[in-house]
């Protein structure tokens, strides 16, 4: 009896293990086809890739693409100018989202607070296509924030077309577009404060920036540091979307970062090979920051990013 | 002294609203500038005159709107593609992130299929590689190439996942015992138990899917064939290459691409209401979100 129940459960547990497959099967499919193939594929970096020879047919050229990369001046220059807008964006975006959702915090109108927040929620989930024609038409040579400074009797600035100023401009307007909808985390993260150290720091005569400062900052540093941990994740992509549809060659200097350069020289320019090369590069630095970005989340807030 | 204190808080929360009140203000104006942009006459717009408000209001760049037939059919492409995009994703990811919710007792090849997804979420082939495969598949100028290479969306299924995880595991027992397979537990459980996570992760996939223009923008060759926010980002790039080439305004002013700025304005505006219709919805799903946003595994 109880062996023939043993039996039955083995057979359902068999027939369930088959469905679980099944499930499986479809995203199975799609992630080989284009996740681990295109992994394969960039076998080409050690190639002279000939996209009508293939890759089994293409000669393997060893480390040339590699070296030649880290011959190149530009590769520096491509490098430093992804840092900095990577780096610029994730610390200002994180200083006016945290210091935005302390402020609203403080709104206790309601309908202004719904409203402000959807207002501020809206430009995450807009196109940097649709953004980037309100960026022009607000920093243009012609905008309106240049016939703001020329009624001012003040020099106009060429945002778009001045390699100093274009790092700024791209820092500035992504965390305008960000600044909304990062902060949702972190008044979730100030709502959830217990009020009652608010109340004794009060009882204490702490004035309201000490408060800030010595409660809610503190209550929310768990938070910070996952976004911390999480945002240095993306430190080598500065925004493609963003600055592809932005820059010019006038700004190349400053504002060509490395997605924006493997798409002009590996794909437009058809240097498929050396495009692959740089890919690899990024990939590989890409994994180990993710990978020790994880650790470092895990050791400080037992939390995973994955 | 208490009196000092009330009028030094006063002061403060003044100050804190009129901060909000201008952070506020800066996400709005420069998008009511677009659509007062679209909403006035060339001269006025080419002049510089428009601010928020329209400029002697006109709605000829709508009326053009209407016949233009390649703005119509790159749109019709875009709901296409968020139709296709949004009934795969569903189909792949809801079927694996349930696999993977099951032990390694009940399914013993599931880590290995978990370590498969994670390593692709480290590691990838990159722009190049994955351009050369579509073409090699046949699918450059095809509406499948904006739709297959983003159909198994690795993030979703971990925060799939992580949410099957939190229903209760008493209910799929009880389905077990009246004598359920796995897939009538999928489709009559943890489905409908999960529907605020499903509802997150459709909208994240249309608002995706809308928005992206590089897809359209490589594996598009012909123009024609242009999703919609890839046949916008065209009609941006002779503008903005003028504009930044430090061309001054007046020799500007003859060039036929400047006057069209209400027009373009007018596409925009039209290319993202799809967008707004669907904000109240997106906004109530935003917070539910970013919190399965913290994963754990």
């Amino acid at each position: 009896m109880d062996r023939d129940k043993n039996e039955k459960m083995k057979k359902v547990r068999r027939r369930s293990e088959l469905s679980y497959h099944l499930m499986v099967f479809p995203g199975l499919f799609f992630l080989i086809l284009f996740s681990y193939i295109p992994m394969v594929g960039l076998l080409m970096a050690f190639q002279d890739f000939v996209p009508a020879k293939g890759l089994f047919r293409s000669e393997f050229v060893g480390l040339k693409h590699f070296t030649y990369m880290f011959q190149l001046p530009d590769i520096g220059k491509i490098i430093r100018n992804t840092l900095v807008i990577a780096l610029g964006k994730m610390m200002l975006g994180m200083v006016i989202a945290i210091a935005f959702a302390i402020l609203l915090n403080e709104v206790r109108i309601k309908i202004m607070k719904k409203t402000v927040q959807t207002i501020v929620y809206l430009p995450h989930f807009l196109s940097w296509v649709v953004l980037a024609s309100v960026v022009t038409n607000m920093f243009g040579l012609d905008g309106s924030v240049n016939q703001v400074l020329a009624s001012l009797g003040l020099e106009k600035v060429n945002f778009l077309g001045n390699s100093r100023v274009f790092p700024s401009l791209i820092i500035g307007t992504d965390v305008w577009k960000e600044f909304g909808y990062s902060s949702v985390v972190y008044l979730a993260a100030i709502t959830s404060i217990d009020p009652g150290l608010h109340e004794a720091a009060t009882m204490d005569g702490a004035s309201w920036w000490k408060r800030i400062w010595h409660v809610t900052l503190p209550g929310m540093l768990p938070i910070i540091l996952l976004m911390t941990a999480t945002n240095l994740t993306s430190i080598l992509s500065a925004g493609f979307d963003q600055i592809y549809n932005l820059y010019s060659p006038l700004v190349y200097e400053t504002g060509d970062v490395l997605d924006t350069y493997v798409y002009r020289i590996g794909l437009v320019g058809r240097q498929y090979s050396f495009g692959a090369a740089v890919g690899l590069c990024r990939s590989i630095v890409g994994m180990v920051l993710l990978l020790s970005s994880n650790a470092l989340t895990k050791k400080l807030t037992d939390q995973k990013i994955f | 002294m208490v009196e000092n204190r009330s009028m030094h808080s006063r002061v403060r929360i003044t100050v804190i609203y009129i901060i909000v009140l201008l952070m506020g203000l800066s996400c709005l104006l420069p998008l009511l500038n677009i659509l007062a942009i679209s909403l006035s006459s060339s001269a006025a717009v080419s002049a510089n005159r428009v601010g928020v408000l329209p400029v002697d209001f006109t709605l000829t760049a709508y009326n053009k709107i209407l016949s233009d037939g390649q703005f119509w059919r790159s749109f019709l492409i875009s709901v296409v593609r968020v139709v296709l995009c949004l009934a795969l994703n569903l189909a792949v990811t809801v079927p694996m992130a349930y696999a993977m919710t099951k032990g390694k007792k009940e399914f013993r090849a599931r880590n290995i299929y978990m370590n498969l997804l994670i390593f692709a979420m480290l590691f990838n082939g990159g722009m190049i590689p994955t351009y050369i495969l579509v073409r090699n598949l046949g699918l450059l100028n095809s509406i499948w190439s904006l739709v297959l290479p983003g159909a198994l969306p690795i993030f979703n299924v971990i925060l799939l996942m992580n949410f099957f995880l939190g229903i209760p595991r008493s209910l799929e027992e009880a389905a077990l015992m009246d004598g359920a397979n796995p897939i009538q537990i999928l489709l009559r459980i943890m489905v409908p138990c999960a529907k605020p996570c499903l509802a997150t992760i459709s909208l994240f996939s249309i608002v995706g899917s809308w928005n992206d223009f590089f897809s359209g923008l490589i594996y598009m060759q012909k123009a024609e064939n242009y999703p919609i926010m890839t046949y916008i980002q065209s009609l941006n790039v002779d503008i903005q290459e003028l504009l930044k080439s430090g061309a001054t305004s007046s020799a500007l002013e003859n060039i036929t691409e400047l006057s069209n700025r209400n027009l373009n304005a007018a596409k925009i505006v039209v290319a993202v209401i799809p967008l707004l219709m669907i904000y109240p919805i997106l906004q109530k799903y935003l917070i539910t979100g970013i919190v399965m946003g913290s994963v754990k595994e």
